[in-house]
């Protein structure tokens, strides 16, 4: 495992170019929609996708991310919409009038084939000379970790050695981008954590532009450049992983990527919210103006209970509710003291716990971070 | 993927070539509009033409329902109709309890020798239907070992015809109903044991609940076949004539190809019946059975399978025992006077002008059929399957190919008739020559072929094609390559079963062979007509004996399939 190198100097090495957002996208993805009878899987779709970047999908089952990749891949035509692949209009091209190469979450090896027959079956239909295929079916599979399997069957292989196989044969004849749909969802956790870096790194060294579609959100943090939320066949929010964590665009996407807390609140004043008997101070004072109900959501993790002076902004005392173990932290529910009825879930780290000495029935002083709280439309909800 | 730093780029420039020469969407659209061709060509049209032939007079005008008029208001023709339902729905009422208690010895006891059982009640499917008919005519006929058994009544008529029909249709149910009692939720019944429930008391609340579906398919199956059966009520109904043999004798007998027609349409009536409910039940019966369902294994029980054993060996014997009677019954000088050994019966040259060229024949026509119909079947399966193109032309494909199922061999043949001799068809040149018997049987056996290339194709994972358009790999490259080795034992078995049918069938080919194409299960029927009971028997038994020892050529063929060509299978 040859650790993560540093992105920059990666750039440089890539087979393609640089990935720049100043110049053309690779893959430029308008107004593309579908349906499955009643169901509107894809509703009006756009999306730049830069070379050499890795972009995930991300949604829960049924928003869409699958038709977009297929649709992508031309194996599910959208019914309408345009895609624009390395400047090239294929919104019509059959899939083997694209340029890619995929890997599915069964996949689909041939299971007659060797190992080495299934990376090279792209190449032989190109008729190039079999020792250069041979050649080129060596250096995959070395790539891939795989140097002395060749002559297996996919069957003698485990889940994640097959995985490989499959992302060999996807990347044997060099395709410009590469598809990835759930590739990891049938491996054991172990395996999969160690897949996503190889993966990850593997796709860094070769620069290939990448997709990915995912339901599991901490594997889309921890691969993509870019993370694509989707819900109910539309885009909720682009950004890198960094973004879609701290600053979620959507009520959805707070909810969908990591943990949050929501809670019904009313605009008081500029930068100023009320939660039940609470006030509190928001830093992203969203346009909202005095007197509308709003949705105030804050993550777990933000509650700070260390280092908490008269200066601190946001700070209240609270009753420590129920807590459950979840091995390196503990989540609680805090019950704000002045309002009784408010219920704020709060991660403690189980220093934190050991530390500070935290134990259920406390009156602890606690303080949401303004930077930390996240203000929504639509209270009352 | 720790090692190999080196970056992907030496064959980066010479492995991209443009676009395939050859369109895969042409290739495929050329493909699966033959294939709507062939499956209009061979089956499609030779109905329409029954159809259309029933609302015509004797000199092709257009006379409405009139034939069918005619038909309900003649009494001799109407009674063939009561005698076939008759005779159906007895033999589906004797075939059915025995059926099910057969198939739930085989499958919810713990008798020994169960595969044993299984292939004894098998052996009435590798022998055509009327040589069940001769062998009761060994046992009960007018010169039968059992004669006295009758007490004076006569064999040749109602009571031959089910009892042959029984033997024959009994394999049948049994199939269906070892499936259906297969498919069951163990738990179901350790649920009820738990709670205490009495063994009756669980045998009709899931025992019989659960098979329901395949009693109720079985029994339309049985009732189809026998109601469709040409062979046994020509061989043992005597005077006795129903819906099959009166068919038979208006068109070729007297000519009389309108009324053909309507008898033809009146036999489809049960097949389509039978069609739709099995559609229908298959559909419950795979809902009924959840994913995590646990097959039920049985215990020993020590009376109930003694019991069961005693059934089974009893049903066993009377279905092998008859065919062995009729296999001895061929070697015999003199049934039942003689009973020294003889090989003359096999000298068919003597009954029968063609001799062993019938049996030639019959092979040829087997082996053409396995190797062009297979071919067929698999490959219209797979277009229908797997390429996803034409959406609505591959459903009508879809729908031709299920169509034969609904249509009884006879019938097809009538429908043969009318469309390949009329005089406007350019085709008409075909009749009477190995080509269209060869045709015909395709058509005839097609459904079966094809639900088996079809179950089989399902269960490949279905980005395989996906995977391989991406490589920019044509459909037809990943067929040769995957698709069919993967599948090759189902391709066996679907060579296999038709061959088996086509060596043994007699319905549909009755109208069609010519004077150096007929077929030795035809040659069965005219000897037998000719009296020649003994060599009848024989060449029954030659066919019997060639089926047989191709499903045993299979069954080895499949173990070296699996165990040496397909490796891969094993981990």
């Amino acid at each position: 495992m040859d650790g993560r190198f540093p992105k920059p100097s990666l750039r440089v090495q890539m087979k393609v170019g640089k990935m720049s957002t100043n110049t053309a996208p690779f893959l430029s993805i308008r107004k593309l929609a579908k349906s499955f009878g009643a169901f509107q899987a894809l509703r009006s779709i756009d999306l730049d996708i830069h070379r050499g970047e890795f972009v995930c999908f991300l949604g829960p089952s049924g928003c869409g991310k699958t038709t977009l990749l297929r649709a992508i891949a031309g194996l599910d035509l959208q019914d309408s919409g345009s895609i624009q692949m390395a400047g090239r209009d294929v919104s019509r091209a059959s899939p083997s009038e694209r340029d890619f190469g995929i890997v599915f979450q069964s996949y689909a090896l041939f299971p007659n084939l060797t190992v080495a027959d299934n990376v090279g079956y792209g190449l032989v239909n190109r008729r190039r000379p079999s020792a250069e295929i041979n050649r080129r079916v060596d250096e995959l599979l070395a790539l891939v970790g795989l140097p002395d399997q060749s002559k297996k069957y996919p069957i003698q292989l485990s889940g994640g050695q097959q995985q490989r196989v499959a992302l060999a044969r996807a990347l044997a004849t060099a395709p410009e981008l590469l598809l990835l749909d759930e590739p990891l969802s049938a491996l054991d956790a172990k395996v999969r954590l160690r897949l996503r870096d190889e993966m990850r790194s593997l796709q860094q060294r070769l620069g290939v532009t990448t997709i990915m579609v995912t339901h599991d959100q901490e594997e889309a943090l921890a691969m993509a450049d870019r993370i694509v939320v989707m819900s109910d066949g539309a885009v909720e929010q682009v950004g890198t992983p960094e973004e879609i964590y701290r600053r979620p665009g959507t009520p959805f996407v707070a909810d969908f990527v990591g943990h949050m807390t929501f809670l019904d609140a009313i605009v008081t004043g500029p930068g100023q919210v009320r939660v039940g008997e609470l006030d509190l101070l928001v830093a992203n004072a969203a346009p909202f103006s005095v007197g509308t109900p709003v949705r105030l959501a804050m993550r777990p993790e933000e509650v700070r209970t260390r280092s908490i002076t008269a200066e601190t902004p946001n700070r209240f005392d609270a009753t420590i509710g129920d807590l459950a173990f979840l091995g390196s932290y503990c989540r609680a529910h805090l019950e704000p003291t002045n309002s009784r009825s408010t219920r704020i879930a709060a991660d403690f780290s189980t220093n934190a716990m050991r530390d500070l000495g935290i134990l259920p029935g406390q009156v602890r002083t606690v303080a949401f971070p303004p930077e930390a709280l996240h203000v929504f439309a639509g209270g009352g909800r | 993927m720790s090692h190999a730093a080196t970056p992907l780029t030496m064959t980066n420039a010479t492995v991209k070539i443009a676009t395939p020469r050859l369109s895969e969407r042409h290739v495929a659209g050329v493909l699966i509009l033959a294939l709507c061709a062939v499956l209009i060509l061979i089956i499609a049209l030779p109905l329409w033409a029954l159809l259309s032939k029933s609302l015509e007079d004797s000199h092709g005008r257009f006379v409405g329902l009139a034939n069918f008029v005619s038909y309900a208001t003649t009494p001799t023709l109407l009674s063939s109709l009561t005698n076939s339902l008759l005779v159906a729905s007895v033999t589906t009422g004797i075939v059915l309890p025995l059926a099910f208690l057969y198939a739930y010895a085989l499958r919810r006891s713990c008798i020994p020798g169960r595969g044993l059982f299984y292939a004894a009640a098998m052996v009435p499917v590798f022998a055509p239907s009327l040589l069940s008919g001769l062998a009761l005519i060994y046992i009960f006929g007018n010169q039968g070992l059992l004669k006295s058994w009758m007490m004076g009544a006569s064999l040749y008529g109602p009571v031959g015809i089910i009892g042959a029909e029984a033997l024959y249709s009994f394999p049948h149910a049994v199939l269906i109903l070892v499936t259906a009692l297969s498919l069951s939720d163990g738990r179901l019944r350790e649920a009820a044991e738990a709670m205490g429930t009495t063994r009756w008391r669980i045998f009709h609340t899931i025992t019989l609940p659960g098979a329901r579906y395949g009693v109720i398919s079985a029994a339309f199956v049985v009732f189809t076949l026998v109601i469709t059966d040409f062979g046994i009520p020509k061989v043992i109904g005597g005077q006795f004539s129903v819906l099959a043999t009166d068919a038979y004798r208006q068109v070729v007998g007297q000519q009389n190809f309108p009324m053909g027609a309507v008898v033809g349409i009146i036999l489809l009536v049960p097949a389509v019946l039978a069609f739709f409910v099995d559609r229908a039940v298959q559909r419950r019966q795979s809902a009924m059975l959840s994913a995590r369902a646990v097959p039920y294994t049985p215990r020993p029980e020590r009376r109930r399978d003694l019991a069961l054993l005693g059934f089974v060996s009893v049903v066993a014997l009377a279905i092998v025992g008859p065919y062995g009677i009729a296999i001895w019954g061929s070697f015999v000088k003199y049934w039942p006077y003689n009973l020294s050994l003889t090989l003359n019966n096999y000298d068919f040259a003597t009954v029968d002008p063609e001799g062993w060229t019938t049996y030639g024949n019959s092979l040829l026509l087997a082996s053409l059929t396995a190797v062009i119909g297979t071919s067929l079947i698999f490959t219209g399966a797979y277009l229908i399957e797997k390429v996803k193109l034409f959406p609505r032309l591959r459903a009508f494909a879809q729908f031709l190919a299920m169509l034969p199922m609904a249509v009884p061999g006879l019938v097809l043949g009538l429908g043969y008739v009318f469309f390949f001799n009329a005089g406007w068809n350019p085709l008409n040149a075909l009749y009477g020559t190995l080509t269209i018997l060869v045709i015909n049987t395709i058509a005839h056996f097609y459904t079966v072929g094809h639900i088996t290339a079809l179950t089989s194709l399902k269960q490949i994972d279905s980005e395989f094609e996906s995977v391989s358009a991406s490589l920019k790999v044509p459909f037809w490259s990943t067929f040769r390559r995957v698709t069919a080795p993967i599948c090759l034992p189902a391709i066996l078995d679907i060579a296999v079963y038709v061959f088996v049918n086509a060596l043994t069938t007699v319905s549909a080919v009755i109208f069609l062979y010519g004077a150096d194409t007929k077929l030795a299960s035809i040659a069965i029927v005219h000897m037998d007509e000719a009296g020649a009971i003994a060599s009848a028997a024989g060449m029954a038994s030659v066919i019997m004996l060639t089926a047989v020892a191709v499903k045993l050529a299979h069954v080895g063929l499949d173990r070296l399939v699996f165990g040496r060509l397909q490796r891969w299978r094993q981990r």
